[in-house]
């Protein structure tokens, strides 16, 4: 008998609604993610307007210190359960902006992120691969 | 036979519509996914989408007037399930046939898109407000070419059969109004009324080019900016009956005819072949006026909107009236 979670984790995983954080060079290989080649929405992923109706929130690429402040807002708007996706090997460990003065170095010590998906930027293949065992994580996990 | 008729068919028709409603959407977002050279979700997504909606958090914005917050999306849902029983559906007369017309259908129509309004001027949030706005705008736009078409038949049959009950939706229903007409001149009055009425649905059901309310790519949203979790569930089954409800009402007044007759069958056979015509009625309607229209079709500026309903269309309904009389008086 899998527990409520998992039960409810399980339904999440057929309906990803994502909101997208991306302000830099990370969005580049993400927009193909929607359009016809890789198709998000057969693994019934939609792009939400607002983060209100968002599971899984991406954030790509580097913040700065102040879109970090804004980043850390649109989280607190999402509704339960939510998760943080970080992509690119920015938001691991500053990437190639690592000596920069007014960068994020590490996305983890401001916000919780679940999973991280490394590339630069992440390839489509990798951003799917990621969402199918977000929820998974997440189930292990708790 | 009062249980029958008051509780379980209402319960039938409400929980069919919405299941027909979400599968319609299902279809509709392959079909659109097709045309845009994409495989599109599997047809069960919607109802996923639903089930996970059930599941989230429901947020409570800190500005908002909650309970009105949270009586918006069930007035909405509940005035959309309300509107279906006033409507002759799959040849069947309307559940509350005695206790409501043609006029009550106009109406009710305005109420859902009422409720959207409460909740977004009760959402407390800039977006959800400029989104009440502009449905209050696109409401009172649409509502004029659709009073002029309810009256237009109305006038027809009580022309023709003075006997009748003209605003009855179940005469109009069993007395197709393409048969009322005399000459070439009422056909096309007619088919001026369907071009307005078609034009009218995907403005009532607020898809791509009107979908100004809602605007996810300039105000985030709009009404439903702040909805989230149940709330945001409701109004997502809300949209699903309504497309349901708006075919319907243009079937009961232009293609209320039944293919039953043409085979030779019992009751119960015909009553099904009857549904299963309704629903390629149905899917046929949303696949022109809805589908095919958001798929070419880009956002209108409000502006354009207003024009669109209140000159554009209002002057194809008025001109289809008057041919209608012109009709009647040679
Ligand atoms: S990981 Fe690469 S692509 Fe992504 S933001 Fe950093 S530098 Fe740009």
């Amino acid at each position: 008998m899998p527990s409520e979670k998992a039960i409810k984790m399980n339904r999440i995983i057929k309906a990803i609604w994502v909101f997208n954080w991306f302000n830099s060079c990370g969005f580049t290989e993400l927009i193909p993610v929607v359009g016809s080649r890789w198709d998000m929405e057969r693994f019934g992923m939609i792009i939400t307007p607002t983060p209100r109706h968002a599971d899984v929130l991406f954030i790509a690429g580097y913040q700065t210190w102040k879109s970090l402040e804004r980043a850390k807002r649109v989280y607190e708007q999402m509704a339960e359960p939510r998760v943080v996706l970080g992509l690119g090997a920015c938001t691991m460990s500053g990437g190639m902006y690592w000596d920069s003065y007014n960068t994020v170095k590490r996305l983890s010590d401001y916000l919780p992120v679940t999973m991280y998906i490394p590339g630069c930027p992440p390839r489509p293949e990798a951003v799917f691969e990621a969402c199918v065992k977000i929820f998974q994580h997440v189930k292990e996990l708790k | 036979m009062f249980i029958l008729r008051f509780v379980v068919a209402p319960i039938i028709a409400i929980l069919g519509a919405i299941f027909v409603g979400l599968i319609i959407m299902g279809i509709d977002r392959i079909l659109a996914a097709r045309m845009q050279s994409r495989v599109g979700p599997p047809l069960r997504q919607p109802f996923w989408d639903v089930k996970k909606l059930m599941i989230k958090e429901n947020i409570i914005p800190e500005n908002a007037i909650s309970w009105l917050f949270n009586a918006a999306p069930v007035i909405c849902l509940a005035v959309v399930s309300t509107i279906l029983l006033y409507l002759p559906l799959a040849g069947f007369s309307p559940i509350l046939a005695a206790h409501g017309d043609l006029i009550v259908v106009v109406y009710l129509l305005i109420l859902p898109a009422l409720a959207k309004v409460i909740g977004g001027f009760a959402s407390g949030s800039p977006f959800a407000s400029v989104g009440a706005q502009r449905e209050m705008v696109m409401m009172m736009s649409y509502e004029f070419p659709l009073a002029i078409i309810a009256v237009s038949v109305a006038w027809l049959l009580s022309k023709v059969h003075p006997s009748l009950d003209a605003f009855s939706l179940q005469a109009i229903a069993t007395h197709p109004v393409w048969g009322l007409v005399k000459g070439p001149l009422g056909i096309v009055g007619l088919i001026l009324l369907l071009v307005s009425l078609l034009v009218v649905t995907p403005g009532e059901l607020s898809v791509i080019p009107f979908d100004l309310p809602d605007a996810p790519t300039e105000i985030v949203g709009g009404v439903l900016a702040e909805y989230s979790g149940r709330n945001y569930a409701l109004f997502y089954l809300a949209s699903a009956v309504k497309l349901v409800v708006l075919p319907s009402l243009l079937i009961a007044i232009f293609f209320p005819y039944g293919i039953s007759g043409l085979f030779n069958v019992g009751a119960a056979a015909a009553g099904v072949i009857d549904v299963v015509f309704f629903l390629v009625k149905l899917f046929v309607i949303l696949f022109f006026s809805v589908t095919c229209v958001h798929v070419l079709a880009a956002r209108l500026k409000i502006d354009q909107l207003v024009n669109t309903y209140f000159m554009a269309m209002t002057a194809v309904s008025l001109v289809g009236l008057v041919l209608i009389v012109l009709d009647a008086a040679i």
